[in-house]
């Protein structure tokens, strides 16, 4: 098979192109994790008016398609657009940008549901004990990992797997902004069948190993 | 001075009151109980007490001073609620114990040797460094009191702390609540549903039903001689729990 020959030979391409699709999907969701989760363990904390309406939107946002979104980005960070000066449009930044926008509230809404799934008991036991606010959501963090965890590797899957949003903010220039959805997308559509393949083993294996590495980190909490 | 006083407390959930107008006084070093049956809110009373919940009217004063007015946080540092039920937090029995101590930024020497003192007052050597989530019900409802016991609370507030053990269980946790009380002189509001056990820790003993606190004695005299045919009724266990 060609395919398997171009993974074992670690053709350069195909490195290239995993790289770059573990970069941005990497730091979009790093940067979303550090947002989405003390937000989302705030709201799922707190009660406060329109905390209903929040959670909806927020639900909403969760499955917003990636062509949407990255049209929007597109709009905005365009020449024309109000952020066009920062001259990202076609860049990985452009791609992690979207990305971001698009797992932050998946790994929000998760991390609410989490929060409010942690017993009350164990809140007011902390309050009792003597915990401040940022002690409390300090605990929660910790009572809530396993949840936060998969939320987390939730938001790496959407992002890692979407083309949508890549496609149109990073515009899919070779040795520059391809990621391994774009490529499988574009070598599909040349007929290149064995690269195309290549890569979709490449993504197959790493959705494998990150949902092996879920279920351990799991597995080890006793 | 009493060390604690409940003036006209009322909490309403809606429109019912489910504490309404109570008043108790508690001095320093005293272990009161207080009984009732399920609903009359013995509960929501230590937790108006431990400033979890806010009282919609009257005031408790903790020596001699308005619990809301100021100082909150020293005031809730200086007194500590168990619960009924037990949750350990998912991390070892060590820093389920060390919780509330590194909260306060005592030492690690201070800490150590705390939890070292707890674990065996509780008869728990050696368990340090066990998933706390893994002990049995027993060592959970000991493990929360170890967790309260090492901060030295000048007031201690313990939810039915027998409620859900075996016998045995039990009686390590009546003799530490004793030993507590007698050793450190820590002042105790012990919430029962068992009337014998009021009778062998409390001095003085409340009696509430439906949010009010109907009559508080001595433990002796509310048994033999109840002011109120409620309190009567529930003694003779025609009230149920
Ligand atoms: N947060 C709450 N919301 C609604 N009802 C409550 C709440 N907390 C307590 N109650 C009600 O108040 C009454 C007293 O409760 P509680 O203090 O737990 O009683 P006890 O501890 O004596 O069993 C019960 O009827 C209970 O259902
Ligand atoms: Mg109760």
């Amino acid at each position: 098979m060609q395919a398997i020959n171009l993974i074992i030979s670690l053709n350069p391409e195909v490195i290239d192109i995993t790289k770059l699709s573990l970069q941005v999907s990497g730091t979009s969701v790093i940067l979303a994790a550090i947002v989405g989760i003390p937000i989302g363990v705030l709201i799922g904390l707190n009660e406060f008016p329109f905390k209903r309406t929040l959670r909806n939107l927020i639900n909403t946002l969760m499955g917003l398609p990636p062509v949407v979104l990255g049209l929007f980005v597109f709009l905005m960070i365009s020449r024309a657009g109000p952020l066009g000066t920062f001259g990202i449009l076609f860049t990985p930044t452009a791609m992690i940008v979207a990305q971001f926008l698009l797992v932050t509230p998946i790994i929000m809404g998760l991390s609410i549901a989490a929060a409010s799934a942690v017993d009350r008991v164990v809140i007011d036991t902390a309050i009792s004990l003597g915990a401040r606010k940022l002690d409390t959501m300090r605990l929660v963090i910790n009572e809530a990992r396993p949840a936060l965890i998969t939320a987390v590797i939730a938001g790496f899957g959407r992002a890692i797997a979407e083309v949508g949003a890549v496609m149109i903010v990073g515009g899919d220039i070779r040795w520059n902004t391809r990621v391994l959805t774009t490529s499988i997308m574009l070598e599909t559509r040349k007929g290149q069948y064995d690269l195309a393949i290549a890569l979709g083993i490449v993504l197959l294996a790493m959705s494998f190993f990150i949902n092996f590495l879920v279920s351990y980190l799991q597995g080890r909490r006793k | 001075m009493s060390l604690l006083s409940v003036r006209g407390v009322t909490r309403r959930i809606g429109r019912r009151a489910i504490l309404n107008d109570v008043s108790l006084d508690v001095d320093r070093g005293e272990m009161i109980a207080v009984l009732g049956p399920s609903g009359s809110g013995k509960t929501t009373l230590l937790r108006v007490i431990n400033m979890l919940d806010r009282p919609d009217a009257g005031t408790v004063l903790f020596r001699g001073q308005d619990i809301w007015a100021g100082n909150e946080e020293e005031t809730r540092r200086s007194m500590v609620m168990m619960f009924q039920k037990p949750v350990p937090f998912s991390m070892s029995v060590y820093d389920n114990i060390a919780y509330g101590m590194k909260l306060r930024k005592m030492s690690k020497q201070e800490i150590s040797a705390a939890v070292e003192e707890a674990l065996k007052l509780l008869d728990m050597a050696g368990k340090e460094s066990q998933y706390a989530r893994s002990l049995s019900g027993g060592e959970a409802q000991r493990l929360a009191f170890a967790r309260a016991y090492v901060l030295k609370p000048d007031l201690l507030l313990l939810d039915e702390p027998t409620a859900n053990l075996d016998p045995a269980n039990a009686g390590i946790m009546e003799r530490v609540i004793r030993e507590t009380s007698r050793r450190l002189g820590t002042t105790v509001i012990l919430v029962t549903h068992d009337m014998y056990q009021a009778r062998r820790l409390a001095s003085r003993s409340a009696f509430m039903l439906d949010g009010e606190l109907i009559e508080m004695k001595p433990t002796a005299e509310l048994f033999s001689s109840p002011d109120d045919p409620r309190t009567a009724r529930f003694i003779k266990g025609e009230l149920i729990y």
